[in-house]
């Protein structure tokens, strides 16, 4: 096996690993996701008339409205705590332990990415999997056509996650980026309201939805889920992936600014 | 070959000014120890020399590879032994040296058998199934050398080492990377603790970012004791 192949598995297989120890983790990764769905889903459920809009070909309940944006929601708050998880490391030592291999730089931190994603593959599914026993279920060809597509949007979560991670320099100060990054936008999204919803009471907030990055993984997640390819939503989540991460890789140089001040202390 | 060649070379963070043009190297098969009080510049100084930090003025060669032209075959020639503990607490021993291991390119019944023969040398390999967290303090600390080993590195980096143990772990630990030298590894042991250093062993006193002296310890001690030596050299701040 390559040298490259090696380090990946041993990454990801760490990551995994320490995820299946904090059962606390687990758990929480799974009651949050779970909570919107049984209790925020049902309340809204009488508010909020939907119309038939793509993928769905017939009239569907809130709940099955909020799954894909709960599976994004799922990988969202994950790409932050493996980032948080970095700043931690970063604080603790073993980063230094990572980036004093001889792999190249960039190499290292997909790797941590791919570890990133496979941990929110592992949430997603069985959060899938409650919500079908609970009767929200989606055709079944969809749970295996939706992978790709988590795979690209948790690349592209992470990848903002390890890019925040390259510029946030202390664990306090991540209390900020839940305010200013996951919770704007988790709701500036169509996650929880499709586009046109949001249209009626604002144009403007439709357009900043439209435009914010995680309304297009959502949106990749729900079509592939019932087997639709949404081509706008990919492009615009690749496009997002590639420039968090080489904005991040950047922020890792070593010959850049931000480890400097990070030593100086 | 020079095991570790530094050149000229200067650091800063922002305005000031940690390491003034340092120069020194290092001959395969040494202990040398890089003497100097806190704030020395010791902690910058392993941080380039790991590529945790680079610097455009200077130069640094380990076993004949340049670390800012190929820091891959650089890094490949280095084990390192942090000041912070890098370990998984929650995960095994094996597991630990595995995961290093992999981070190094090697895997399979290769990585075990280095493993393996790893653990043997430090009489560990009853405890390779422990968690890192039911291990002592000087235990992590032979845990770390011997996982710095691994991948057989030409030049072994330890900074601070000792720092928190308690005497007997710490004469332990110094003993046995001693002992390692003897066997034809080049050794760089940062330390502010003379008390660590032999009189055979090489000494680069680093104070306030310059090189004050390279020499045997003997040499620097020049008949007194290596502590009046130090003292005088760097002031009362040792």
């Amino acid at each position: 096996m390559s040298a490259y192949l090696i380090v990946m598995g041993a990454i990801i297989s760490r990551e995994m690993q320490r995820f299946l120890n904090q059962r606390g983790r687990f758990f929480a990764a799974l009651v949050r996701p779970l909570v919107w769905l049984l209790v925020f889903a049902a309340g809204f459920r009488a508010a909020l008339g939907l119309s038939i809009i793509p993928p769905y070909q017939t009239y569907i309940t809130y709940e099955v409205y909020i799954v894909p944006g709960l599976c994004g929601m799922i990988q969202l708050f994950n790409g932050m705590q493996s980032s948080l998880s970095l700043v931690y490391d970063q604080e603790m030592g073993s980063m230094r332990l990572l980036l004093t291999s001889p792999m190249p730089r960039w190499w290292l931190l997909l790797s941590k990415l791919a570890a990133g994603v496979a941990v929110s593959l592992l949430q997603v599914y069985v959060f899938l999997a409650i919500a079908a026993a609970l009767g929200i279920d989606m055709p079944l060809a969809g749970y295996a056509l939706a992978l790709p597509a988590l795979i690209v949007s948790g690349l592209m979560l992470g990848a903002l996650g390890l890019l925040l991670s390259s510029y946030v320099k202390q664990l306090e100060n991540f209390a900020g980026v839940m305010n200013f990054v996951i919770f704007p936008m988790f709701f500036l999204s169509s996650a929880l309201y499709p586009l046109w919803k949001m249209a009626e009471s604002s144009a403007l907030l439709r357009d900043i939805c439209a435009f914010n990055p995680f309304t297009h993984a959502v949106e990749l997640i729900r079509f592939a889920l019932y087997g639709q390819f949404n081509g706008l939503a990919l492009a615009v989540v690749c496009g997002g992936f590639a420039v968090f991460f080489l904005l991040a890789v950047r922020g890792y140089d070593p010959a850049r600014g931000l480890a400097k001040r990070r030593h100086s202390g | 070959m020079t095991a570790l060649d530094v050149r000229d070379v200067r650091f800063s963070y922002g305005e000031k000014e940690a390491l003034k043009s340092v120069s020194f190297s290092l001959e395969p098969g040494r202990f040398c120890a890089l003497l100097g009080p806190n704030g020395a510049g010791k902690s910058t100084l392993f941080a380039l020399m790991t590529r945790l930090l680079v610097t455009g003025e200077g130069r640094i060669t380990i076993a004949g590879h340049d670390i800012a032209r190929a820091p891959r075959a650089a890094l490949a020639a280095i084990g390192v032994v942090f000041q912070q503990p890098t370990l998984d607490l929650d995960m095994t021993v094996t597991r630990n040296m595995r995961y290093f291991a992999a981070l190094h390119g090697i895997s399979g019944r290769d990585a075990q058998a280095r493993i393996d023969a790893a653990l043997d040398r430090l009489s560990m390999r009853e405890r390779a199934d422990e968690k890192v967290r039911a291990l002592n303090g000087g235990h992590r600390r032979r845990m770390e050398i011997a996982r710095a080993l691994i991948h057989q590195p030409r030049l072994l980096l330890l900074d601070e080492p000792t720092v928190g143990l308690d005497t007997a772990s710490r004469r332990a630990i110094t003993d046995h990377v001693h002992e390692l030298a003897t066997g034809g590894l080049t050794v760089f042991w940062a330390t502010h603790l003379v008390d660590e250093i032999t009189p055979e062993d090489e000494v680069v006193v680093l104070h306030r970012g310059e090189v004050l002296a390279q020499d045997s310890a003997r040499s620097i001690a020049g008949g007194q004791s290596l502590t009046d030596a130090f003292m005088a050299m760097t002031g009362a701040e040792a």
